[in-house]
């Protein structure tokens, strides 16, 4: 044992490692290996690990403007969801959810398989499509607010063709303000999944289409009941990508609409900025994060338990 | 010999699709042919045109704005806006423009890319290379702790960065960068370095290389296309970054992203549409100058990348 874990350090450094290795020490054979992997264990450990049980244990207490261990039991939860702010975002999030799982999949899948028709210059359309996707959510939602204005944009146009009762200001109508807020998201991020989906639809085997044409199958069908069965894979991988997204919705909003009109287009994530940063009310913005990362690990647990469960 | 007698269109679509397996010759103007580009055609008009928008509604005057609809290109092309925007558009207290701004996005994103790789290429070779007890262990939380919301982690690193000082500063927000950065870098650098022969590894120890050496002298070189991958998802991902730079910096220290949204969404002034918007195509060009020139490896970099969620 004391020979052999010599050797080894011996081998790894053979000059400056001498010295330490007089006292055989579990911990530094490999030394150099576990030097390189502290940023991971503390990135880990103490950022990851810590810092969530640190938010989870401090939403139970009543921190106000600095974070105190003064337990209040679940007093900032009840409080959390009687608050119309909270109900308003989480109800925002789940529309907001679905129309981008939803739509993403769709227009994601659609322009896969326009692009997987043999055409020509498909480089060129699919720079065209994923290119919004290297912009920031902050000039998506600049850019988008701009189209939408209805004093100059997209309404103003359309009624000075002659259309005068024409309406289209999602961003200035409470009832649709996350509908506006879905445009921009679906422009910027469908680039993305179209993608995933291309490479998937390019990693099923040619004969099988050449046995659907010969069996007369018809194309629609083709990719309905073979070739979209055959991609679960990547329909899953997406399915997390998309959702992971979803619950960090932030940026799109604040260059948008800050939140508004009113409290109309508020979201969780900006909830818990607002309630830390500037409401001086950090237990209520731990609590609220506390309930963001449940909503992930309800997502994330029953995808990993299959994903990988399963196998073993 | 059946082809001589048919037009020329018709020969090139059919050598398009010589093969096989081709179904019959297929002319250029068939039904499905104006269907496909018809839609392809329709679809990419609509992913342009808020870059169009953005661009035209940047080169007109005020007047002109408020006159003509936000689609017709401008009448007299003027790049006044574009000055305004970069050297004396207001946010807050400051009127210099979105060159504070960029300048600091430029001192964030260098030290973040550079750090976040050196660590995360080193760790994803002693990984991959030099496993040791409880190093998967740690791998697995990374790899888990990538889906956390970033939310529930934000003032927990708030704490941290005042124990140590940095609370503020710009090397706080590197810091910060290449925590986050680290769990998808890592797993890019891992499954590259594992994917590796592994007798050029044991051929290297053999000769007496050790950690650093073999890192150094064997793994580098051989694997730029991985370092590119990731240098391109590195400059976009922190270049775009909001919440960080909001909650990690202070205003004299914001990065492009929040100054620019400070710059438009501030309630004080008479709007001025046509800076705004050469000031969000300011923000967005590096990212697209890295997006066009990257080309494919940009694809292969948001294809590892999107797993960051």
């Amino acid at each position: 044992m004391h020979t052999q874990g010599r050797d080894r350090t011996a081998l790894t450094q053979p000059a400056d490692e001498m010295s330490k290795s007089e006292r055989p020490n579990p911990l530094f054979r490999n030394l150099n290996a576990k030097v390189a992997s502290i940023p991971m264990i503390l990135t880990a450990g103490v950022v990851f690990v810590g810092g969530t049980l640190w938010t989870v244990l401090y939403s139970f207490t009543n921190s106000k403007l600095l974070p105190r261990l003064n337990f209040v039991g679940l007093d900032q939860y009840y409080r959390l969801w009687v608050t119309p702010r909270w109900l308003i975002s989480i109800e925002n999030l789940l529309i907001y959810g679905a129309i981008s799982l939803v739509f993403s999949l769709v227009i994601g899948f659609l322009l896969a398989a326009l692009l997987d028709q043999k055409i020509r210059f498909e480089d060129t359309f699919r720079t065209i499509f994923l290119y919004p996707f290297a912009l920031s959510f902050i000039v998506t939602g600049l850019v988008w607010q701009w189209l939408l204005n209805p004093d100059f944009g997209i309404q103003h146009v359309v009624r000075g063709l002659g259309w005068e009762s024409f309406s289209f200001d999602p961003l200035y109508n409470s009832s649709i303000v996350i509908y506006g807020i879905s445009i921009a998201a679906l422009w910027q991020g469908t680039g993305l999944i179209m993608c995933l989906m291309l490479a998937g639809l390019r990693g099923i085997d040619e004969d099988i289409w050449k046995a659907a044409r010969v069996d007369g199958i018809p194309m629609w069908k083709t990719y309905l009941f073979i070739i979209i069965p055959m991609m679960r894979p990547v329909f899953i991988t997406t399915l997390v990508i998309i959702a992971s997204g979803i619950v960090k919705v932030y940026d799109l909003v604040v260059a948008q609409t800050s939140g508004g009109p009113g409290i109309a287009s508020e979201v969780p994530a900006k909830y818990v900025y607002d309630y830390m940063f500037f409401a001086q009310n950090l237990g209520q913005g731990f609590a609220a994060s506390t309930m963001m990362l449940l909503s992930v690990v309800i997502v994330i647990v029953p995808w990993a338990y299959l994903e990988f469960g399963r196998r073993k | 010999m059946s082809m001589a007698n048919t037009n020329a269109p018709t020969i090139a679509a059919s050598q398009d699709n010589a093969g096989p397996y081709g179904p019959k010759p297929r002319r250029v103007f068939s039904r499905r042919n104006i269907f496909l580009y018809g839609t392809l055609f329709v679809i990419a008009a609509y992913y342009l045109l808020p870059l169009y928008v953005m661009v035209v509604t940047s080169l007109k005057g005020m007047p002109e704005i408020r006159l003509g609809n936000i689609f017709s290109p401008p009448l007299e092309i003027t790049f006044e806006p574009w000055v305004k925007a970069w050297s004396t558009a207001c946010t807050g207290l400051n009127c210099d423009g979105l060159s504070r701004g960029f300048w600091n996005s430029v001192r964030i994103t260098v030290p973040s890319v550079l750090l976040s790789i050196a660590i995360a290429s080193v760790n994803g070779y002693a990984l991959a290379n030099w496993r040791f007890k409880g190093a998967d262990t740690f791998f697995v939380i990374l790899i888990v702790g990538a889906f956390i919301p970033y939310q529930v982690m934000i003032y927990p690193i708030v704490i941290i960065l005042r124990e140590i000082g940095l609370y503020g500063s710009l090397s706080g927000l590197v810091i910060v960068h290449s925590i986050f950065g680290m769990p998808i870098l890592t797993l890019l650098f891992r499954n590259y370095f594992s994917s590796m022969p592994e007798e050029l590894f044991r051929a290297a120890r053999v000769d007496g290389a050790g950690f650093w050496g073999i890192f150094l002298r064997i793994m580098l070189p051989m694997s730029l296309p991985i370092f590119v991958v990731a240098i391109i998802l590195q400059v976009t991902g922190i270049w775009n970054d909001f919440l960080f730079g909001v909650v990690y910096t202070r205003p004299d220290t914001y990065p492009m992203t929040v100054q620019l949204n400070n710059i438009v969404n501030s309630v004080q002034g008479v709007k001025e549409y046509n800076v705004n918007m050469a000031a969000t195509i300011l923000t967005g060009l590096v990212p697209l100058i890295v997006y066009f020139i990257s080309g494919k490896l940009f694809v292969r970099g948001i294809a590892a990348g999107a797993v960051k969620g």
